[in-house]
């Protein structure tokens, strides 16, 4: 344990929450803009799942990180797609069909990369970062917080400008009118149906570039099930982020943190069972929900269908 | 016998309750309500799965053939679908207090491994001690009450200070998964064995086996739970109540109903069923939890009771349906080479095309009005 402080050690603990933070920071903000709109997003799990094999498949073949990551996003969508026609065009249980197709996502992803490869998990060479000069060459958060893949910054850059469009912008006040008063949103000539789809777009389409990254950057191969619940973290990053796209970074950095601890312990040779490291990001929810529960407040019409003149 | 009279009874009375106000509000008729509502999405369902086969170069027929005759066309293969169904029923009775409850209980995998983990650190050491049944007896306890302690949280959360219980029993539900694993690990590992698991409870100390079957009595008891909640939810006082908070909480309050007090009790009640559905699993077939085991049955039984509209009898019809397309598609894995996750995508489809069926059936319904 005498090992744990040195630079090396806190360098890849450092690399490695971010790496993590990332997809739970890109699911977290697009779920949050479906919550302000009044869907609760179940089926996000599954626009991640369906973005990490779609990115992946499509950087593989092209060899084209960027490609890939357009692949993802397309992935993230053509699930939103379903859920939006299902869910907000339709008025189907939100719960039921967001549960549908994270499970179907993860049988079909299974199934066609069964079909595709086989047994065998192709790897993709490793990403070009950009380095920036002068800041990468800084000891211990040097290499970490400044030589990342462009997609990183582009995610904070996401965080200040969906801030920016929820406080400052009309859009921004016409979500969360879709989520809190559709009817009002409805009488005032809105159209909460659109706004409604398109924030479940713009969730497939984050929660698709966050499936992405897990594979191309965090993993550079793609395994069924991949995400393993970082859907489900992103839910619940939205709900406790109270409609704030900061709270959301920062609460995806405390989860990115903890599971790297995991990781980083383990291959230090700490005997304490990953198991009960991994349990601290959960932990920390719970403890935040037991202090601060009452204060987490969501949309008065989350989870509720909305059709037209039926008030 | 008694009991599929019952069974027939009942559902009967359905029928003809839904044929009559069908009547009174349209001129269509009940079958062509069961077609919009049942028949047409399941056949639809599979129709859209076969597709997905083709697409990926196999033949449906084929995969479909061998579902079918492996699970339920051969002797051993229904006798393990029954086996299956045991922990599929605790966890549906479970489900079907919370959802008409309208507690959403997500936490269902954490509760069925905590409780599995109970009934496996405590039994293996109580042989001897005491009498077999009271073995198993005190395992299913245990495992009840552990799985019941294990929602305490998100229930005090949820009625006291009106926080989301999805949220808090999906985390409690993954903190259950990996806590149930360390247990297993660092406390109640069998010493005897090189891989982590618990000790394991001898073959003949399980729950009895079915006349001269393999079948598991906790098929019996799994039955026994979903139509004992089913009959509560529909048929007394308490399971009235149950529901005026779930349809809606305010107007409870408002007819002196404590809403804290009955949500406490609906966790208790839907957890302590997901906990007993652990201890049917090692009690009566696995004898044993291995380190880092989620079958992750909770999450699966949801839509399927979604599907049953928390009616109990239908539950089980789907949770044998369920427990065969399991069975069969792990042989049908094996042998022709198609993942099993591809039930998967079969039970995504039905979820999908039933919703759809239920939305054309309302849209009739209102254009005749």
């Amino acid at each position: 344990m005498s090992g744990l402080l040195t630079e090396a050690f806190l360098s890849s603990l450092l690399t490695g929450a971010i790496v993590a933070a990332i997809p739970m920071l890109l699911a977290g903000l697009g779920e949050q803009m479906s919550e302000k709109a009044g869907v609760l997003n179940i089926g996000i799990e599954g626009m991640m799942l369906m973005g990490a094999y779609m990115g992946f498949l499509v950087a593989f073949k092209t060899e084209s990180l960027w490609l890939g990551f357009l692949g993802g996003i397309l992935g993230g969508v053509l699930v939103a797609i379903v859920m939006a026609v299902l869910c907000v065009r339709l008025g189907l249980n939100q719960i039921v069909i967001g549960i549908g197709l994270t499970l179907g996502v993860e049988g079909l992803t299974a199934l066609l990369h069964h079909f595709q490869f086989s047994r065998t998990y192709p790897r993709l060479p490793a990403p070009e970062r950009l380095n920036i000069p002068g800041l990468t060459d800084l000891p211990v958060i040097g290499p970490s917080l400044f030589g990342r893949h462009l997609i990183v910054y582009l995610a904070l850059v996401a965080v200040v400008v969906l801030a920016f469009l929820y406080r400052r912008t009309n859009l921004g006040m016409t979500l969360r009118a879709a989520g809190e008063r559709p009817a009002a949103l409805d009488v005032a000539g809105g159209n909460v149906l659109g706004v409604r789809v398109f924030a479940v777009m713009f969730t497939g389409a984050m929660a698709g570039l966050g499936g992405a990254y897990l594979a191309n950057i965090g993993a550079g191969l793609f395994l069924p099930f991949m995400t393993g619940g970082a859907g489900f973290i992103g839910i619940v990053l939205a709900m406790l982020a109270r409609g704030r796209p900061l709270w959301v970074l920062t609460g995806s950095l405390i989860f990115g943190a903890a599971l790297s601890l995991a990781t980083a312990l383990q291959v230090a040779g700490s005997t304490i069972p990953t198991d009960v490291i991994q349990m601290l990001p959960f932990a920390a929810v719970m403890l935040v929900l037991v202090l601060f529960g009452r204060r987490a407040k969501l949309p008065a019409a989350l989870g509720a269908a909305y059709e037209r003149g039926a008030r | 016998m008694t009991m599929q009279d019952d069974i027939k009874s009942v559902s009967a009375e359905k029928k003809t309750e839904a044929a009559s106000t069908a009547r009174s509000v349209n001129e269509r008729s009940a079958f062509q309500r069961i077609l919009t509502l049942t028949v047409g999405p399941i056949i639809a369902a599979f129709l859209l799965s076969a597709i997905i086969l083709m697409l990926v170069g196999v033949n449906p027929l084929t995969y479909y053939g061998y579902i079918l005759e492996r699970s339920l066309f051969s002797g051993l293969g229904l006798e393990q679908t029954a086996t299956r169904m045991a922990p599929l029923l605790f966890l549906a009775a479970g489900l079907i207090v919370a959802f008409r409850a309208g507690i959403w209980n997500l936490g269902t995998d954490g509760q069925f491994l905590l409780g599995a983990v109970a009934a496996a650190a405590t039994a293996p050491l109580l042989i001897g001690i005491l009498p077999g049944w009271a073995v198993l007896l005190v395992g299913f306890l245990l495992a009840a009450l552990v799985g019941a302690l294990w929602s305490v949280i998100p229930a005090l959360l949820k009625a006291y200070q009106g926080v989301n219980e999805i949220i808090t029993t999906l985390m409690m539900s993954f903190l259950g998964v990996l806590l149930a694993s360390t247990l297993v690990k660092l406390l109640f590992r069998d010493p005897a064995t090189t891989v982590p698991q618990t000790r394991t409870l001898p073959v003949d100390d399980r729950l009895p086996r079915l006349f001269d079957t393999s079948i598991s009595s906790g098929l019996i008891w799994g039955l026994i739970a979903v139509l004992a909640v089913h009959l509560m939810m529909t048929r007394t006082s308490f399971g009235l109540r149950l529901r005026m908070v779930g349809a809606n909480p305010a107007a409870a309050t408002h007819a002196g109903l404590s809403v804290p007090l009955l949500t406490m009790a609906t966790f208790g009640l839907s957890a302590g069923l997901a906990g007993l559905a652990g201890a049917s699993e090692i009690l009566g077939v696995a004898g044993n939890v291995p380190a880092n085991w989620n079958p992750a049955y909770g999450l699966m039984v949801i839509p399927l009771v979604f599907l049953a509209r928390f009616n109990g009898f239908g539950a089980i019809v789907l949770v044998f349906f369920y427990s065969a397309l399991m069975i069969g598609s792990e042989s049908a894995a094996r042998r022709l080479g198609v993942p099993q996750n591809f039930t998967l995508v079969l039970v995504a489809s039905l979820l999908i095309c039933l919703g759809l069926g239920e939305y054309i059936d309302q849209h009739k319904r209102k254009k005749e009005r």
